[in-house]
């Protein structure tokens, strides 16, 4: 080891080299104004491919009913609920990097905000398809609201399943206006860079007549905070809210108070690894290396040793707190979670997301794009099976043994899971070809020299 | 064509020069100017003297707003509207209401909080603005900074503005004249493209609508479950070998609560051999009472004299008065009840065991009634 010494006063530059603005702009907006490539639309065949399959499924279970799919009495959550909770889930990292880390003044936030705010809006697109089909008539979904009937009826405002209805169409709806107020400045630059004259049409009408002025300016930023400011407790209350429609029952296994926390937790890992997976291949492909940098993947991945810690803390407590309270139901339901039918997918759960990611300890793997490439895949498979064990084995084995039952997803659960993969990559392949995958106005502010002298940081 | 100005524009290469051009122009005592930048500059809004947007107190507002809405609301219904007991909590169980509380304040706070800077501060959407189109504005759009002074402010004057902004390092100091159509001040709701591209999206909007609610719905697999794969009594069925889909009780099964009753057309027997099993109680005379006067006192009338209220349409019976219904054991009162005679039919169907047997005493209370010994009276 060399003993330099490292200056951990001097923020490290969030962007390489010295690129101009008018460079940022020429690179960001490239993707914009070419056709698409070959390797693209090979990558939006198999994606939208992967939507046919899911559309396909979802017209046969809304033709012959839920009856197609695996769930049965006593497993009536199956992969309908896993995968509202994992993409609810990968939504979180969006809203965490544009929020959290913004209030925290984390200024490498800033190069990979706007895209993991775009997958915070395309993963809860993706989970609001399971409730609603789950439903089994979801174009009755009106019903979810309060609104005045001729039934006199209102919605039970004491279920969980109710919060969780305006917890995720609060989140959705408070990302998109986040997500949109930022791109409005870069809607006013592309207008002025664009010379066709239907692209400047829609930029302009996007831009809503955007002039960069400083008295705009202000307001913006102070908006802004106050978004970051309620959206930070928002992407709490998200998750802990999902957490509620187990906690809040009295099955063994989820009537925990550690819930909350530790969904929350669960969900900004498996969101960074999602982020951080599509990153990579972004910045490769549109040769965005200098602006989403090493040095910022690497911050990702320390993100993700500590909420993979925090995870991997949450299931030996668990266990403890199982072991310890001396109930018989909840000492069984992990003990079978552990050696019981589906002890495949609980180990398959704890190798993803507690082992893998240790290796993010050593430099050499937290700095290694292949290595942290494939452990972030990991995690997200793990992060599936997470919500697979906490769903399925408490179902299928409780309180009563004669009541106990075996949950395997049919051919249609299996199609609409793909089908919401095909839709969150389809979108994501046709945002970076619409929308600048990096905030202009925020990447321009943290280049070095973009500041006046007196407010440079040191 | 006379042309109007509308201000002049510098730019700046660096984002020093524009602080320091910014600082000089409000120490020039102008008001009226804007600097432009492709980001936020940092303490720009010292430098300019702009107050603290008062976006904060439009959240707290709003936020409240949300916060006090979604509480009364739910107040409201679990109040006043539909109290519904759920779990056995309190109806106004405050616990519950926190979380849609905090999603509707922070809907509505961080929502409005946007679409008022936008509309009130902004003043957008305003896509014709003299700015829009300049190489000014596609330059502060990219890398540039720059400061626009209006011709509207007081202290303005073309040459001295001119000069300063030169003096100052600015660039490409130029002018910027008002487009025709951004001067076009007047009323533009009555323009005709305006209201036909309300109609056309009014139309289309109420045309989705019908076809949506109307026929989209309909279509299946809508069918709203008045279409269900069962057999409905009497119907056909080729799942059978007999082709009905009424199946009989597998053999030997009894109804739930059957009893066969012993004295089938033996009145006789019925009468000696039956006695009533209640107990002679208010509750059991209140049950009498209240059957007896929706089966029996159509025909029988209210006390039992034979008087109906059916008009002739139907044969009067007998009164109930007379000795030899007097005379009768309660098992044969019961007995008729149950097996019918002459044209009044069964009823067993409608009343049950034991409500029978509750009529039969309430039967004898008013025979009493119109019979009474001298010891009743006393």
């Amino acid at each position: 080891m060399s003993t330099a010494v490292v200056d951990y006063t001097r923020e490290e530059p969030v962007v390489a080299g010295r690129p101009t603005a008018s460079e940022i702009d020429a690179v960001v907006s490239a993707p914009l104004d070419r056709p698409p490539a070959r390797t693209w639309w090979i990558a939006f065949g198999i994606t939208s491919t992967m939507l046919g399959i899911g559309v396909v499924c979802v017209a046969v279970t809304l033709w012959l009913g839920l009856g197609v799919w695996g769930v049965n009495q006593p497993v009536s959550w199956g992969f309908d609920i896993v995968n509202f909770v994992f993409w609810v889930g990968i939504g979180h990292a969006g809203t965490l990097i544009s929020a959290i880390l913004f209030l925290l003044r984390q200024r490498w936030r800033n190069g990979i905000a706007r895209f993991a705010e775009a997958m915070t809006i395309f993963a809860v697109m993706c989970a609001g398809i399971f409730p609603l089909l789950h439903t089994g008539r979801p174009w009755l979904s009106l019903y979810l609201t309060p609104y005045p009937n001729q039934h006199a009826l209102w919605v039970n405002f004491t279920s969980p399943l109710l919060w969780d209805v305006f917890a995720v169409s609060t989140y959705f709806t408070v990302s998109a206006v986040f997500w949109y107020l930022g791109l409005v400045p870069d809607f006013a630059t592309l207008r002025d860079r664009t010379t066709h004259p239907v692209k400047k049409l829609v930029y302009s009408i996007f831009s809503l007549g955007w002039r960069h002025s400083s008295r705009h300016w202000t307001h913006f930023e102070r908006a802004y905070l106050i978004l970051a400011g309620f959206a930070t407790p928002l992407v709490l209350s998200v998750h802990t809210i999902v957490s509620f429609d187990f906690a809040v029952s009295v099955i063994p296994g989820w009537h925990t108070t550690i819930f909350p926390p530790y969904f929350v937790a669960g969900a900004v890992f498996s969101g960074f690894a999602m982020v951080q997976n599509s990153l990579i291949v972004v910045r490769q492909v549109f040769r965005l290396k200098h602006l989403i940098t090493l040095s910022t993947l690497e911050k990702m991945n320390k993100v993700m040793i500590v909420t993979g810690s925090m995870v991997g803390y949450a299931y030996a407590m668990e266990f403890f707190v199982a072991w310890y309270s001396g109930s018989q139901f909840e000492t069984f339901v992990f003990v079978n979670r552990a050696l019981g039918p589906y002890a495949w997918a609980y180990w398959t759960m704890v190798t993803c997301n507690v082992v893998f990611p240790q290796l993010f300890w050593f430099k050499k793997v937290r700095t290694s794009i292949p290595m942290m490439f494939v452990i972030a895949i990991f995690v997200n498979v793990g992060m599936w099976f997470e919500r697979f064990v906490i769903v399925v084995t408490s179902l299928s084995r409780d309180f009563l043994p004669s009541s106990w039952g075996h949950y395997m997803p049919s051919i249609y659960d299996v199609g609409i899971f793909v089908g919401s993969l095909g839709l969150f990559f389809t979108l994501i392949l046709l945002f970076v070809r619409v929308l600048p995958v990096i905030s202009l106005a925020e990447i321009k502010a943290v280049i070095p020299g973009a500041q006046p002298e007196r407010h440079r940081p040191h | 064509m006379e042309k109007h100005l509308y201000g002049l524009t510098a730019l700046f290469d660096t984002p020093d020069a524009v602080v320091h051009a910014a600082e000089e122009t409000v120490k020039a005592g102008y008001t009226r100017y804007d600097v432009h930048a492709p980001y936020p500059l940092h303490g720009i809004e010292r430098t300019m003297r702009l107050k603290t947007s008062p976006l904060g107190y439009f959240a707290l507002v709003f936020g409240l707003l949300g916060a006090i809405s979604a509480v009364g609301l739910m107040t409201w219904i679990t109040l006043v509207d539909y109290p519904l007991v759920i779990g056995g909590k309190p109806f106004w169980s405050w616990p519950a209401f926190v979380p849609v509380a905090f999603e509707l304040t922070v809907l509505l706070a961080s929502v409005l909080t946007v679409v008022s800077m936008i509309v009130i501060y902004f003043k957008f959407p305003n896509n014709s603005h003299p700015l829009h189109d300049t190489p000014f504005m596609k330059r502060v759009s990219s890398d540039g900074f720059g400061i626009s002074i209006e011709a509207a402010d007081p202290l303005f004057d073309e040459a001295k503005v001119h000069a300063m902004l030169a003096s100052l390092g600015g660039k490409e100091v130029g002018a910027v004249y008002f487009d025709e159509a951004d001067r076009d001040h007047g009323q533009k709701v009555f323009d005709l493209k305006f209201i036909g591209v309300l109609a056309g999206v009014g139309i289309a909007v109420a045309g989705f609508a019908y076809l949506a609610l109307n026929v989209l719905l309909y279509l299946p697999p809508f069918d709203w479950m008045m279409v269900q794969n069962k057999l409905k009594p009497q119907a056909a069925s080729t799942l059978f070998r007999d082709g009905i889909g009424m199946r009989q009780p597998v053999l030997g099964t009894v109804a739930r609560g059957f009893l066969p009753y012993a004295f089938k057309g033996k009145p006789e027997e019925a009468g000696k051999s039956l006695a009533n099993p209640l107990p002679v109680t208010q509750k059991v005379l209140d049950l009498g009472r209240e059957k007896y006067l929706t089966f029996c006192s159509p025909c029988h009338g209210n006390f039992g004299r034979g008087d109906s209220r059916l008009n002739g349409q139907f044969p009067n019976p007998p009164t109930l008065h007379s000795d030899k219904v007097r005379e009768w054991s309660d098992g044969s009162i019961y007995h008729v009840i149950t097996e019918g005679q002459n044209v009044m039919p069964s009823y067993a169907a409608q009343v049950s065991r034991d409500e029978r047997w509750a009529i039969v005493h309430y039967i004898r209370v008013l025979q009493r009634a119109q019979h009474a010994k001298e010891s009743d009276l006393r």
